[in-house]
């Protein structure tokens, strides 16, 4: 279990690219920080930090922390920002990827993320904003839920998110890209076959020819 | 002589009165005003509609005044952390707004800058967009999100000068600056007061116009929870 969400974490880190500004989620998406050079990407948190780095223990400050509320540390060139200008950054456009997990994401490339039907809803953080406002979605989460339930369905049960498409999911059996209408299959995870991917999705997706010619089925 | 604004948190508090709107800043506990909260919970005030990221934390912050009764509303973008806000939310002792984060302190932005409301992408088409008027721009569809006040703002920041300048502190800043701005009667919890000219005119993030008094901090959050340094 573990391992599968930093092999995920590990793929996710391979798709940015080199100085680009990244937010990452709570869960699996903050452990793609671990498999980055800091000096490469920058790191924006939504409470108002651009320069996000990792933290001793004995460094820590209680008054620096991400937007999970866990301490960070600054990094070298790092910023402090209100509450406003940070979602102007995100909402304007000016946040390069955003890494997020979620809890479905169906046919049409919509992402659910924030509430659970029939439990309260009263939560939703910056989860509308980025999956609005960042000019690319990276979705990192297993790919099926606790109960071993698909994630990838063909239309969300749990209320969306944003109407956006999310551009790429990184799951532990699969990584699936947007191409216009649809998900394309493009990658297996790990020792994962077709099969292991087409009985755990319900989602409408394409099987990229390189995988159908490995034979990988 | 300029005029000095620094009163004790009761004097401030003052001004605070039952069923008035209270903008509270912070991240969780992280640049909340944690000695002004602890007074108000010994002040006879109820029916407050507060605005806030988070209702504090169950039992701290403003999680205390949740428990006394105190609170009427709360509208805010996370209330998740404080389990007591679930609770009293189902037995109809509090009501709730949800307002994604970047909607809710642009509303606050927009407050403070004289704006009645304005239009964002975030949101659209999901359930927080029901009962929002939309607007097409430029061929995309925008919601209207009407600009939050506030009667008191109390807000945390980390040096005052005794004018009422204020400077923030790493990621204690979050909600702070925009609501110093968007309320009628603002207090600002410091750490230090220093002298007028003692701050340098390019760090302060909170011109003194907006600050109505100053108090001295008699709480603050450290590793271990929140610290009595009074």
């Amino acid at each position: 279990m573990g391992n599968s969400r930093e092999l995920i974490a590990k793929r996710a880190a391979d798709e940015l690219e080199p100085h680009s500004f990244v937010n990452l989620g709570i869960g699996i998406p903050t452990l793609v920080a671990n498999y980055i050079d800091d000096k490469l990407y920058t790191l924006h948190t939504e409470n108002g930090l651009l320069g996000v780095t990792s933290v001793e223990e004995d460094a820590i400050d209680p008054l620096i922390v991400n937007a999970g509320k866990l301490p960070v540390g600054e990094a070298l060139g790092a910023s402090y920002f209100s509450s406003a200008d940070s979602f102007a950054m995100i909402r304007g456009g000016h946040i390069d990827v955003a890494i997020l997990g979620a809890l479905q994401i169906d046919s049409k490339g919509r992402i659910a993320n924030w509430a659970i039907p029939g439990k309260d809803i009263i939560g939703v953080g910056g989860a509308m904003d980025l999956l609005e406002g960042a000019k690319k979605i990276i979705i990192t989460t297993n790919h099926v839920a606790n109960d071993g339930r698909p994630k990838l369905v063909d239309e969300c049960t749990f209320p969306i998110t944003s109407e956006r498409v999310a551009e790429t999911i990184i799951t532990d059996l699969a990584v699936f890209k947007w191409q216009g209408e649809h998900y394309e299959l493009v990658e297996l995870m790990g020792d994962s076959t077709i099969e292991d991917v087409q009985a755990n999705t319900t989602a409408f997706y394409t099987i990229c020819n390189e995988l159908l010619q490995e034979g990988k089925v | 002589m300029h005029l000095d604004i620094q009163l004790s948190i009761d004097e401030a508090l003052k001004h605070v009165k039952s069923d008035q709107t209270l903008m509270v800043g912070g991240f969780g506990l992280v640049g909340s005003p944690l000695s002004i909260i602890e007074h108000l919970t010994k002040h006879d005030v109820s029916g407050l509609t507060v605005i806030s990221n988070n209702v504090g934390e169950a039992g701290e912050g403003l999680g205390i005044l949740l428990r006394q009764g105190k609170l009427k509303k709360a509208i805010g973008s996370y209330f998740t952390s404080n389990r007591d806000v679930a609770k009293y939310y189902n037995e109809g002792k509090l009501e709730l707004e949800l307002l994604p984060q970047g909607t809710l302190s642009e509303a606050i932005r927009a407050g403070g800058a004289g704006i009645g409301g304005f239009y964002t992408k975030t949101a659209v088409g999901t359930n927080l967009a029901k009962g929002k008027e939309t607007k097409e721009i430029n061929g995309e569809t925008y919601l209207l999100q009407e600009a939050l006040k506030a009667d008191v703002a109390i807000i945390k920041a980390w040096k005052a000068d005794r004018l009422g300048n204020l400077v923030y502190y790493k990621t204690a800043r979050n909600f702070n600056p925009n609501m110093a701005t968007a309320a009628a009667y603002v207090i600002a919890e410091v750490d230090e007061i220093v002298d007028v000219g003692e701050l340098s005119p390019d760090e302060i993030a909170t011109p003194h116009l907006y600050v109505d008094a100053i108090v001295k901090s008699e709480l603050t959050l450290t590793k271990d929870g929140v610290k009595n340094i009074g």
